[in-house]
């Protein structure tokens, strides 16, 4: 279990002053032209050492991620984008930060826009978190009335400007290419990779984009230093991680803990246990709406990490827990979140666009059994057809809800199939 | 040059290509809907997944680039599995109504479905539903069988130049549309029936008319304008069904203009299908014999001084040639073939082609259009600017009416003086031109047909000589011509002998009594009311104005109906060749005329088509070389003179009537219509 010295936000539940006054109380912006001073190298190999993965969802080296920046600025200026359209069902860890901490991601702002020769970062915030965006307004403000940022920021003799702008309130937007085409000003739709943002992103410039709390974090790390963040948690799966835990637990609630921390613990010791006891639980989604279920079984020893949630054939993602007990109807469940899918595709690829709805209809027919047991290899093939063969990762987050239904609740599925018939036929 | 395997197969591609390039190289297809060559790349039909050695998922070759080492393997299990599923996703929203939609039989759907579909469905749900559009009176739409590829958005925003198309909603409920319930203003928008890879949108008037296995198909040339676009005449019996663009990247690439492709209509109405004669003020159905006997009657005794002849703008080469020599026999040096009046002097041939040729705009950095509006007068070369001018590295100035151009125009002033100060270099766009790698003035024939035409012509000859415009390797002095006979007939020199008259002329002539007949060999944009006690004998296809004039009629041949060579704008010959038979009694143009000098007893020395032609290049080698530009010899031309302050005006009013097939046209008079009704609410 992580120790209080150890969490990185510290005012993740908004009991503190979230203005920079209370930031710096709890350590934020402490001599941070220090840390410029060591120059962009050292930033960027500390956040590699570190081994910090990105905190949006797929779990890419931040370190890694940084370094693909040109190392000059050519005839094109570099740009830092942060996602801040925290927009996957059950997560909910960037709105505390942005509400509650706002200065640490505007101070990773600087220090990864430092690092990556950038002097611009523009901040998409979901157009829903409204007061979200206007603290982190107003941190802004206050960072640049204090010469945190803006021209010769902390006095590091580097000009640095961050814009925040606010989205319309599109799933799709949190895709890294449609944020940057949303944030053009044009339709968010996931753009072709290759060119990877890194060589033509945000207006055809190197670009980076990142997750809130991958930035938010960055300070921290870089003043404790790479070991101290690398000491926590599992090799490969370090530091520290907010988790969303959210469904059928006694006491819901974002926590900082320790990567790799077993799930039962992680739900027990902050969440109040499970409704009814943990032998009441039916499955968990480990990491947002976007991974497989998990049955109880597997939970029983799960380790909340990138790695030990992939071998299950499951995923981190963002980390939001969706705990169902045994009153769950787990196919009405994933039924919803496939309309979700649905309603959320951008239209643009075949697979996705067609796939999507083909697969909500089959699984609205599910929930009432109004189907046959051959259906369920139909539905199966369908979404590997839309698996991996998309322009972006929507379309394999439509189709892993429903691989794991299939997997690890078929019976489920032949039950109501078969009670469905049984009514059928004795109503005729 | 980076060096990939495809199929096992070690293949050296050029450097920046796609993989599906690459697979095209290696002669292995790649099923694509998208995809096109001439579009940006959109890469979401997915059709095109091949499998790369190493990448964890199919790749979509037509965005991949191809790098040094790429493995790919395009029919694998994996690369059919992908392919069969995407299929499956087009097919399960896609209506099963091949039998009743147009794009049956030429169906890329259809096509690739025999490749890759299935013998059934697994789809039990309903299918959706669209709403179709209205895109005006040529392009119908079934929206019900759209793909949402966006090939039309793309050919719109990036081609036509006209950001009239889009795509509104999310997801499944994803739509092709223009935006506010507005028909297209583009005068391209034919060719997004043919971008189209499916049945969503397809031709309205040739709606239910044939099917493509039907047709007969003839590779020919439009003369509707003067790009001499390169076409695919497709007919049914005596008709013609339709025209296709056919690829010249010289030329036309792959598209037409609306008019060329839609005013084929036109061929079937109005349509001189026998000769006739005017008896006691009434033109009187006649036989050949009849016809030829009432112009040997009333021409066979007149000298030569008091004959003339004027060639028309859809003429083809052998006519203009058998006419010129049959006036010659007659002794008359009163022809020409400058309806217009345009200032045009067929001395010297570089001041009467586009020299640059249409794809040295690809080139070009510095255009200056002068009286000319390429959008309404010649819409594939304005693409060529519109997509030189997407590169950013292009700027257009105009002198002369802009009109609605689709990229951004200077406009420097309205009339030829600016042309006098640009050339004496006190225009500051004179630095311009000279500053410019690739600079092209582009002269219409707003600019020319005028009374101070030849001072202009002469205005803009010093302009592109004293700024570098035609230098050493580069010659962008470009006449835009309207009339696809124009610069054949500058060629052969129909134009008036020594001591000749000019078309203004011989109308002169006609109305003092000082000529007493008059040839008109498909003339009809002169002032026939000009034409005044003279003798009138009109030979063409259509009773336009000349033939309600006319004495005589001798029914010809229509552009679809006879071969025969035509030079376009940049003095490039190409071969029309003979789609269906001429209607009735016509007959091809050439060879009228052979018959009426034998009842004249000037009897043409050639028999066939094929001894004229010999003739012709005896005369004029470069007719011999087809599909080839000819590079124009530069000297002195125009006058110097006093220049008029009057505007350039556009000599084109209506893009879709310009000529009697056009005017001829239901489908051209519907477009106009169309238009009017969108001018009329876009002013409320």
């Amino acid at each position: 279990m992580l120790r209080d010295e150890d969490r990185i936000f510290t005012n993740l539940y908004g009991q503190g002053d979230w203005h920079l006054a209370g930031a710096r109380a709890r350590g934020a912006w402490d001599n941070t032209k220090a840390l410029l001073d060591k120059g962009p190298d050292w930033i960027v190999d500390e956040m590699k050492k570190s081994g910090l993965r990105g905190r949006g969802g797929a779990g890419f080296p931040t370190g890694l991620k940084w370094s693909f920046m040109p190392k000059q600025v050519g005839d094109r200026p570099h740009y830092l984008v942060v996602n801040a359209d925290e927009s996957e069902p059950g997560t909910c860890k960037d709105r505390d930060i942005l509400r509650h901490d706002p200065h640490t991601l505007v101070e990773g702002c600087l220090v990864a826009g430092f690092a990556m020769r950038a002097h611009a970062a523009y901040i998409y915030v979901r157009g829903e978190f409204y007061n979200e965006a206007v603290h982190l307004g107003q941190a802004v403000a206050e960072a640049r009335e204090a010469g945190l940022i803006g021209p010769n920021a902390c006095g590091s003799g580097w000009d640095f400007e961050i814009y925040v702008h606010r989205g319309a309130g599109a799933y799709i937007c949190g895709e890294e290419t449609a944020l940057l085409e949303s944030l053009e000003g044009k339709k968010g739709m996931p753009r072709l990779k290759p060119p990877f943002p890194a060589g033509s992103g945000l207006y055809g410039c190197p670009t980076t984009v990142n997750n809130v709390e991958s930035i938010a974090v960055a300070p921290t790390i870089l003043r404790r230093g790479a070991a101290w963040f690398a000491g926590i948690g599992r090799p490969n799966n370090t530091g520290t991680k907010v988790f969303c835990i959210s469904g059928h637990v006694n006491k819901p609630c974002n926590v900082e803990e320790e990567m790799g921390i077993p799930m039962r613990e992680l739900i027990d010791k902050h969440a109040g246990g499970v409704r009814g006891g943990w032998d009441n639980l039916l499955a968990v989604i480990p990491g947002g709406a976007s991974v497989q279920c998990i049955p109880k079984p597997i939970c029983d020893d799960m380790l909340m990490d990138f790695d030990s949630l992939r071998n299950v054939g499951s995923g981190l993602g963002t980390a939001a827990v969706i705990v169902m007990d045994k009153s769950t109807d787990i196919v009405k469940a994933i039924a919803r979140l496939s309309y979700f899918y649905m309603h959320e595709s951008c239209g643009q690829c075949t697979p996705c666009r067609e796939g999507t709805g083909w697969m909500w209809r089959v699984m609205e027919r599910l929930v009432l059994g109004n189907a046959t047991v051959e259906e369920i290899d139909v539905l199966q093939d369908v979404t590997k057809q839309v698996e991996g063969h998309t322009i972006c990762a929507l379309g394999d987050a439509a189709a892993w809800p429903i691989q794991g239904l299939i997997r690890h609740f078929r019976p489920e599925l032949e039950r109501r199939i078969a009670a469905y018939g049984g009514r059928r036929l004795a109503a005729e | 040059m980076p060096k990939m395997k495809i199929d096992n197969v070690e293949i050296e591609v050029p450097a920046g290509i796609t993989v599906l390039q690459a697979c095209e190289l290696a002669g292995r297809e790649v099923p694509r809907f998208c995809y096109h060559e001439r579009l940006s790349i959109a890469g979401n039909c997915r059709m095109c997944l091949v499998e790369q050695e190493k990448a964890p998922k199919p790749i979509a070759s037509c965005a991949m680039p191809v790098a040094e080492g790429m493995a790919i393997h395009t029919n694998t299990p994996m690369v059919r599995k992908a392919r069969q599923g995407v299929m499956e996703f087009l097919l399960i929203n896609h209506p099963l109504d091949c039998p009743i939609c147009d794009q049956g039989g030429e169906c890329d759907l259809q096509d690739q479905a025999m490749a890759y579909g299935f013998d059934r469905s697994r789809y039990l749900e309903n299918k959706r539903a669209v709403p179709d559009k209205d895109l005006g009176p040529l392009v119908k739409t079934s929206m019900n069988r759209c793909i949402q590829c966006t090939r039309c958005v793309r050919f719109a925003t990036e081609v036509a130049g006209v950001e009239e198309l889009g795509a509104t909603g999310r997801g499944e409920h994803m739509e092709i549309t223009t935006y506010v319930h507005r028909t297209l203003t583009s005068e391209l928008s034919g060719n997004i029936v043919d971008l189209c890879p499916v049945g969503a949108l397809t031709s309205k008037p040739y709606a239910f008319n044939a099917r493509p296995w039907e047709l007969r198909k003839t590779e020919s040339v439009d003369v509707l304008d003067a790009v001499g676009s390169n076409i695919r005449v497709d007919a049914r019996g005596a008709e013609v069904m339709r025209v296709l663009p056919r690829l010249n990247e010289t030329v036309n690439e792959e598209w037409i203009s609306d008019k060329t492709r839609h005013a084929i209509d036109g061929l079937r109405r109005q349509r001189l299908d026998r000769p006739y004669v005017r008896r006691d003020g009434k033109l009187q159905p006649a036989s050949w014999g009849q016809a030829f006997a009432a112009i040997a009657d009333r021409v066979g005794k007149l000298p030569g001084s008091r004959i003339a002849a004027i060639a028309g703008d859809l003429c083809d080469l052998e006519s203009m040639f058998a006419l010129k020599e049959l006036m010659a026999s007659l002794g008359s040096p009163n022809i020409d073939c400058r309806q217009d009046g345009a200032a045009l002097e067929a001395g010297v041939r570089g001041s009467y082609i586009f020299n640059s040729g249409i794809a040295g705009i690809d080139r070009a950095d510095v255009i200056l259009l002068v009286g000319t509006q390429p959008r309404i007068e010649a819409p594939i070369i304005n693409a060529r600017i519109h997509k030189r001018s997407l590169s950013g590295k292009l700027k257009v100035a105009a002198i002369g009416p802009v009109g609605d151009a689709t990229y951004r125009v200077e406009k420097l002033g309205d009339g030829p003086r600016i042309l006098a100060d640009i050339a004496a270099g006190t225009h500051a766009f004179a630095k311009m031109l000279a500053g410019a790698q690739a600079p092209m003035i582009i002269l219409g024939m707003g600019a020319l047909a005028r009374s101070d035409g030849s001072a202009v012509l002469a205005a803009a000859r010093q302009a592109a000589e004293a700024h570098g415009v035609v230098k050493e390797g580069w010659n962008g002095f470009n006449v835009l011509h309207l009339a696809a006979a124009r610069v054949g007939g500058l060629d052969l020199g129909f134009v008036p002998a020594q001591g000749g008259r000019d078309v203004a002329a011989i109308l002169a002539g006609c109305s003092s009594g000082e000529i007493d007949a008059v040839y008109l060999l498909g003339a009809d944009e002169i002032d026939t009311g000009k034409l005044g006690k003279a003798f009138v004998i009109y030979q063409g296809h259509h009773g336009d104005a000349g033939a309600q004039r006319a004495d005589v009629i001798l029914p010809g041949a229509a552009y679809t109906e006879k071969n025969g060579l035509y030079v376009n704008t940049e003095g490039r010959v190409q071969l029309g060749r003979r789609a269906v038979q001429p209607p009735g009694d016509a007959r091809e143009d050439w060879a009228i005329l052979r018959a009426l000098s034998d009842q004249l007893g000037k009897r043409l020395p050639f028999d066939t088509q094929d001894q004229l032609r010999s003739q012709l290049v005896k005369r004029n080698p470069q007719f011999a070389r087809l599909d080839h530009q000819e590079a124009g010899a530069w000297g002195s031309f125009g006058r110097s003179g006093p220049l008029l302050g009057d505007a350039f005006a556009s000599p084109v009013s209506e893009f879709y009537m310009t000529c009697p097939i056009s005017r001829a046209s239901p489908t051209m008079a519907a477009c106009i219509a169309n238009r009017r009704a969108a001018l009329a609410v876009a002013a409320e």
